[in-house]
């Protein structure tokens, strides 16, 4: 919550993505994919952090919003025939508009009664996709073909299917929502999302509808959970109902929670941790569920902060 | 058959789910009412009582009554101690903090599936009925211990009620969930109730299940539907109120078994689960209750 | 001069609890008003109904000329009705700056939106309510005493023009309430304070006129003199203060 020091925060965070341009050329081609992959879905735990971290709303429902974008850009690919940019932003739309759907609904509870509300309407998503299997797959899933994901400008054309491409394309897209970010917290919009999260109460006698602020909150969030959605459905051309199930809800959650609720890293630091976590146990286990249920448990009760908030607390107060 | 009796058997077997889900829904309930907390692994008990059952009347042999009595007393035992052991560990250091709780009973229900998967494995397994008597019916006949499992639970349901209304024990329960720091300062132990009220709820479901079981098979992941049907009694019978649980849970068997005679399941869980978000949202009293305090 | 506040008829009730009873108040611009009144005589009831944090159950609000009686809470702030809380609710966790820098860059969104603008009001309200050498410290790290003068420090980074201060030196040392009764005369420069107050010297000092409310109702209302005076008033009230 520093005032001093933007150039510090952005010579930080622009520091990130350079490191991770860097990565490109020289991990090995497993970890590239995997790296490529958990950057789409650490915007996805931006996205989610955006609510959970900054306006202090826990929902239990976000994969309906990542799902959204999966599917929208997914089905306008294979069934309209969309190009990619396209599809891209149809996916978003519809991550948007569900969104605020869902938020003008939802926001009426508090607490409690807006994650059990959260978690049914992505409920009740999920099962409309398992419905609507004749144009979603079902819990089959579908597969976007390979010669529809290919990006063109006039002559030249970029495969997605294309390691570089793809993980570049990956790399942009976390960048532009990692800046965003961070000027929005820095903004005076997040000094007001920050204040509904403290006290809601007092910030209304401050003259702010916390509601219209609570809600701006949540489409942006969706808009982002969205557009990872919709970027995983077009660079690794799978669209599946699991990514829609409650499972997808509480993985965001988990992310966040061990990477530092409401810090501008902290979702990228989880999402890899996590990965990297379930890597190397694999070896072990294929229990993975008991893994990020153990993680869940300890992180609660002793590290609720997660890295990044930890850090910032002991060491670096100006963390954004 | 005909419409008629075609009817009167989907009502029974809505009957023989109410009961089941009334039990489960109430140890849900009394879990929220007293500790203000939502136990996400709720279900995750349920499914441990059936795969006991199964434990159990496996190991014990001989007559299925004789295992199946012993599953009965054991599995709820089991399944209340791990509860308790799991809210003194973890719960209990949270203070009780809601929103920390569901992070926590979240992580509970993933740990409790993977063993479950792990020990258990993947396989559906059947428990035998304790008898096999089949009442006949002019239309049709109709087992004779699906009828036992409704008056059972009928039974427990109005022990618990006797036990919140008439003893000491629902006394200092009630005392808590009026009003928690007022108990503490008239020296009931608050921990210990909030202890022994989680151990109570999971053995309820823990119990539902054992009932079931014979009925419908173990599996790792048959703690799913219980939870969101409990959800659902619970919202809309008003959550903490033992009175609306079991008529939400009456209305809710009853519909679900009509309906999903009629519908496609998945349209049937659609439109129920949507209706119940509905109810949170503009009536979150519950559609019986009257606002808690 | 037209009032800058008045309420007909204004009741609430509380079950069947009539907290705040047929109340007509009439506020002139300008003026430093104190609201006293034995414990559970309806004042913080009163003016919360004024600042729109309960609804009504029955009568009007005007303020300014227009009728706010159903507008939410935030829009009376926009309007310019600021409420102090009488429990300290500070941002704890934020910084001195960040929450006055909430009021401030609110009062500032039609104007300029610049970093330094907000920066010159938030500093402004700290110097004059003595706190800005704390900007950078975290609210919760403050003394009770410097937690209420930021309450009034948020408050005036509104640039209100009814300031409505609940029980504001309430566990202030003698010391604090000379330099609050201080700051009050000078914010009323510029504003018109609603002030709830326990601290009959304080109220003596600072009211311009006093209102007494008795069970839901105005029981007198006058000058400093005549409440004094007035024997109602002394029986239900300053005859059982100690």
């Amino acid at each position: 919550m520093s005032e001093a020091s933007p150039a510090k925060a952005y010579a930080l965070h622009l520091g990130v993505i350079a490191l991770l341009f860097v990565l490109s050329f020289l991990l090995p081609e497993y970890y590239h994919g995997l790296l490529a992959r958990i950057m789409v879905l650490a915007v996805f735990a931006m996205g989610y952090n955006m609510l959970f971290g900054y306006v202090g709303l826990l929902s239990l429902g976000h994969a309906m919003l990542f799902a959204a974008g999966l599917y929208g850009a997914g089905l306008a690919v294979i069934q309209l025939g969309w190009s990619v940019p396209l599809a891209f932003l149809g996916g978003i739309a519809c991550g948007a508009v569900l969104a605020l759907v869902i938020g003008l609904l939802a926001l009426r509870t508090t607490g409690v009664a807006f994650m059990i509300v959260t978690m049914m309407f992505a409920q009740v998503f999920y099962l409309l996709i398992l419905y609507f299997a004749a144009w979603t797959g079902g819990d089959q899933g579908m597969v976007v073909p390979q010669p529809a994901r290919v990006l063109s400008f006039g002559t030249t054309s970029l495969e997605l299917t294309n390691p570089t491409v793809r993980y570049l394309t990956a790399l942009g897209l976390f960048s532009i929502v990692l800046l965003v970010k961070l000027a929005m917290v820095r903004s005076r919009y997040g000094r007001v999302l920050v204040a509904i999260r403290e006290n809601e109460e007092r910030t209304k006698m401050l003259g702010y509808d916390t509601f219209s602020n609570k809600l701006a909150a949540v489409v942006i969030s969706g808009t982002i959970c969205a557009a990872s959605g919709a970027a995983y459905a077009l660079l690794f051309g799978y669209v599946g109902s699991s990514f829609a199930s409650v499972q997808y809800s509480i993985l965001p959650l988990l992310w966040v929670l061990l990477g530092g609720a409401a810090t501008t890293l902290g979702p990228l630091i989880g999402t890899l941790f996590m990965y990297y976590v379930i890597d190397i146990t694999s070896g072990y286990t294929s229990a993975y569920l008991l893994i990020v249920g153990i993680a869940l448990i300890l992180l609660v009760l002793f590290f609720p902060k997660g890295i990044l908030g930890s850090i910032r607390q002991r060491w670096l107060g100006w963390l954004p | 058959m005909h419409f008629g009796p075609h009817l009167l058997l989907a009502a029974l077997e809505g009957l023989v789910t109410s009961a089941v889900l009334a039990l489960t829904a109430l140890g849900l309930s009394l879990v929220f009412g007293v500790m203000r907390v939502v136990n996400v692994a709720h279900g995750e008990f349920f499914m441990l009582g059936a795969v006991l059952a199964w434990a159990i009347t496996t190991a014990i042999g001989g007559h299925p009554a004789l295992g199946f009595l012993a599953a009965l007393v054991i599995a709820p035992l089991i399944v209340g101690a791990i509860a308790l052991v799991a809210e003194r560990l973890v719960l209990r250091r949270l203070n009780y903090n809601p929103e920390a709780t569901i992070v926590a009973t979240i992580g509970m229900l993933y740990i409790i599936q993977q063993l479950a998967l792990t020990f258990y494995g993947p396989e559906a397994r059947p428990v035998e009925p304790p008898f096999s008597y089949r009442i006949l019916l002019p239309w049709f006949g109709y087992s004779g211990y699906k009828l036992s499992v409704i008056a059972t639970s009928a039974l427990l349901l109005i022990a618990t009620w006797l036990v919140l209304t008439h003893t000491r024990i629902g006394l200092v329960m009630r005392a808590t969930q009026y009003d928690s720091e007022t108990a503490q300062a008239f020296g009931i132990p608050v921990g210990r109730v909030y202890g022994g009220v989680f151990a109570l709820g999971a053995m309820l479901a823990a119990i539902a299940a054992v009932l079931i079981v014979p009925i419908s098979q173990a599996h790792y992941l048959m703690g799913q539907d219980p939870l969101l049907l409990s959800f659902i009694v619970v919202i809309i019978g008003g959550l903490g109120s033992l009175r609306g649980t079991v008529v939400a849970a009456v209305l809710i068997g009853l519909s679900d078994g009509i309906i999903s005679m009629f519908f496609s399941p998945t349209l049937a869980k659609i439109i129920a689960t949507l209706l119940v978000a509905m109810v949170l949202v503009f009536r979150p009293q519950g559609l019986f209750g009257t606002a808690s305090r | 001069m037209m009032p800058l506040l008045t309420t007909k008829g204004l009741s609430r009730n509380f079950g069947g609890l009539r907290a705040i009873d047929n109340v007509d108040f009439a506020l002139m611009p300008g003026e430093i008003r104190a609201v006293i009144g034995p414990n559970g005589a309806g004042k913080t009831t009163f003016v919360s109904l004024v600042s729109g944090r309960i609804q009504p159950s029955a009568g009007m609000i005007v303020f300014d000329g227009a009728d706010i009686t159903n507008l939410p809470a935030y829009v009376r702030v926009r309007r310019g009705i600021a409420y102090t809380f009488q429990l300290t609710s500070v941002y704890a966790n934020l910084s001195v700056y960040a929450n006055v820098a909430l009021p401030a860059q609110l009062t500032l969104r039609h104007g300029s939106h610049s970093k330094s603008a907000i920066q010159a009001a938030v500093m402004s309200a700290l110097e004059r309510t003595g706190l800005a050498d704390r900007a950078h410290m975290p609210a919760g790290q403050l003394s009770y005493g410097h937690q209420r003068l930021l309450e009034v420090a948020m408050g005036l980074a509104l640039k209100p023009r009814l300031l409505i201060l609940d029980e504001p030196t309430q566990g202030l040392a003698d010391s604090e309430i000379d330099n609050f009764i201080t700051l009050a005369r000078e914010i009323a420069k510029n504003a018109t304070v609603l002030l709830i107050e326990h601290n009959m010297p304080v109220v003596m000092q600072l009211a311009d006129r006093i209102t007494v409310f008795n069970a839901g109702k105005i029981l007198a209302e006058g000058t400093p003199e005549a409440i004094r005076g007035n024997v109602a008033v002394q029986e239900a009230y300053l005859g059982t203060a100690p």
